[in-house]
């Protein structure tokens, strides 16, 4: 807790602060942004391998213009979710049956172990052959990158619940279902959504993976049909675009996880 | 307590024993001990005695011993609502509220029966003014208040208190002490307290139990005589103090005069 009153030094103090934060915060980036221009204005840059950003800022301002930057970030975006949805869903209502259930545990652990270390990219030739290259294909894939690190990280929020909690219950004959609900569940929250964090940085990059493999639209799209065009500018602006969308998303789902998980943020302090 | 009372916890030729890696390790041997309805016992040790284990087995928290424990004249088959638990620490669920944790172990009723109930409860506690508080804005001393209530809510026969002042500090386990003796003659829950603190044992106690260590056993029952609320400088008190103090350390006479 910040004392009530502070004085007008300490205020300007806390300005000054605030604005050194911001100069760490962004300092860096903008460093190397001019280092690069700087070398390419010296001629050290082949603009066919490595354009300036002064010239990705324009190949970006033209696509924004177009609407062919929105259209293309809105159709990863839709498939994203809609694999990420579908991976939410399941990894949630799998995860607590399993953490719940030692016997489940035993009987799907195996499967589990063994298909997670796939990388979903290896799953795109299957896919393909499955479900064409449609959306489905792109959803599937998706939904595979996200389900585990989502199950996995559920199954062990809920077996980290303290036993200490276990002891209380048994002794105050608290049902099963009342324990789970007020105890495990909320308990496991913190995982959860580490799970959720990570499985959504993952759905976002098999997105990417499987529109530069096949398909006719989206960011993974515009990144390999520029490069077809040697448009180098343009590659540069779609990887931009998903390390910016990345970082959103990451940040959405972090400010959804401090107001769900008020009691902790506040359990552990500054 | 008059002779009449019906004898409410019966421990009869009690033995528990650890198996540990190098081989099996007894915790208690032999305990017999009668508690009666309405009582007040403490039980004090060193550490590691078994004290622990034996609370934990009248709980129904753990199994695996030989001999008879029974509540009136019922053998425990693993916990009940009969026994009520407060544990060293307080072991309030973070993200529940005060009013919350309390109801915690209240099932089967309806809501505004359940509000009732927790709330006397937390009028028994004085902390009425903090259902919706959560545990982490609590101090030591009050976060213990709660597991209290919440221990008691289901108006149990019997309050197994396992060193619930352990974590607090001087002040505040003295307050703590006054507070269980207030609840204790308001509810009349028979009360099994497991202490290391030999003040806090005659303080509160009807009779004080004194367990030996390895393998735990009850090595005597000192009766305190003294009317509530004790004084602890009282010289009846001191003289239990020396008592019990003797069964654990060797008496050292005070030489008559020191060397500077």
């Amino acid at each position: 807790m910040p004392p009530e009153k502070l004085s007008m030094a300490n205020d300007t103090n806390s300005r000054l602060q605030k604005f050194q934060h911001l100069l760490q915060y962004f300092g860096l980036t903008v460093v190397l942004i001019g280092i690069w221009q700087g070398l390419y204005h010296l001629g050290f840059l082949n603009p066919i391998l490595l354009p300036a950003p002064s010239q990705i800022a324009l190949a970006f301002w033209d696509l924004f213009k177009s609407g062919d930057l929105m259209r293309h970030i809105g159709i990863s975006v839709l498939r994203v979710l809609e694999g990420f949805g579908i991976a939410a869903v399941l990894g949630l209502v799998l995860g607590t049956a399993i953490g719940l259930s030692r016997t489940l545990d035993r009987w799907t652990d195996l499967i589990i172990q063994v298909v997670k270390p796939i990388p979903p990219i290896a799953w795109i030739p299957l896919a393909i052959l499955w479900f064409g290259i449609g959306e489905q294909s792109k959803v599937y894939i998706i939904f595979l990158g996200a389900f585990f690190p989502i199950i996995i990280n559920t199954i062990d929020g809920i077996r980290q619940t303290d036993h200490k909690f276990v002891e209380v219950a048994r002794i105050l004959a608290v049902p099963r279902f009342k324990f789970v609900r007020q105890v495990v569940l909320p308990g496991a929250l913190p995982a959860i959504m580490t799970g959720l964090r990570v499985g959504l940085m993952v759905a976002w990059m098999c997105v990417v993976a499987a529109e530069l493999i096949a398909a006719g639209s989206g960011i993974g799209y515009l990144i390999m049909d520029a490069r077809q065009l040697s448009q180098s500018d343009v590659v540069i602006v779609g990887m931009i675009t998903i390390g910016i969308i990345g970082k959103l998303m990451d940040s959405l789902i972090k400010r959804l996880e401090i107001r769900l998980i008020r009691w902790k943020v506040a359990f552990s302090g500054n | 307590m008059s002779a009449t009372a019906a004898s409410n916890l019966t421990i009869e030729n009690l033995n528990k024993c650890y198996k540990v890696a190098g081989g099996d390790v007894d915790a208690l041997q032999g305990i017999n001990l009668d508690i009666h309805e309405g009582e007040f016992v403490s039980i004090v040790g060193s550490s590691g005695c078994g004290k622990s284990t034996l609370l934990r087995i009248i709980s129904g928290l753990e199994n695996g011993y030989s001999g008879e424990v029974k509540i009136g004249g019922k053998r425990i088959g693993g916990p009940g609502l009969d026994r009520g638990m407060v544990f060293q620490e307080h072991r309030l669920i973070p993200w529940l509220t005060v009013e919350q944790n309390v109801a915690f172990g209240l099932n089967g009723m309806d809501n505004s029966q359940r509000d009732t109930v927790v709330r006397e409860h937390l009028e028994l506690v004085e902390l009425a003014g903090f259902a919706k508080a959560l545990p982490h804005q609590l101090s030591g001393g009050m976060s213990q208040r709660v597991a209290i209530a919440r221990a008691l809510v289901n108006n149990p026969q019997l309050l197994l208190l396992d060193e619930p002042f352990g974590a607090l500090d001087a002040m505040t386990r003295i307050q703590m002490q006054q507070e269980i003796l207030r609840i204790w003659e308001a509810e009349r829950t028979t009360m099994v307290l497991v202490t290391h603190d030999i003040d806090e044992a005659i303080f509160l106690g009807d009779r004080v139990v004194i367990m030996s260590s390895r393998p735990g056993t009850v090595k005597k029952i000192v009766p305190v005589h003294l009317p509530r609320p004790r004084d602890r400088s009282s010289y009846e008190f001191v003289q239990i103090r020396k008592e019990i103090f003797s069964e654990f350390f060797a008496y050292v006479e005070r030489p008559f005069a020191y060397a500077i």
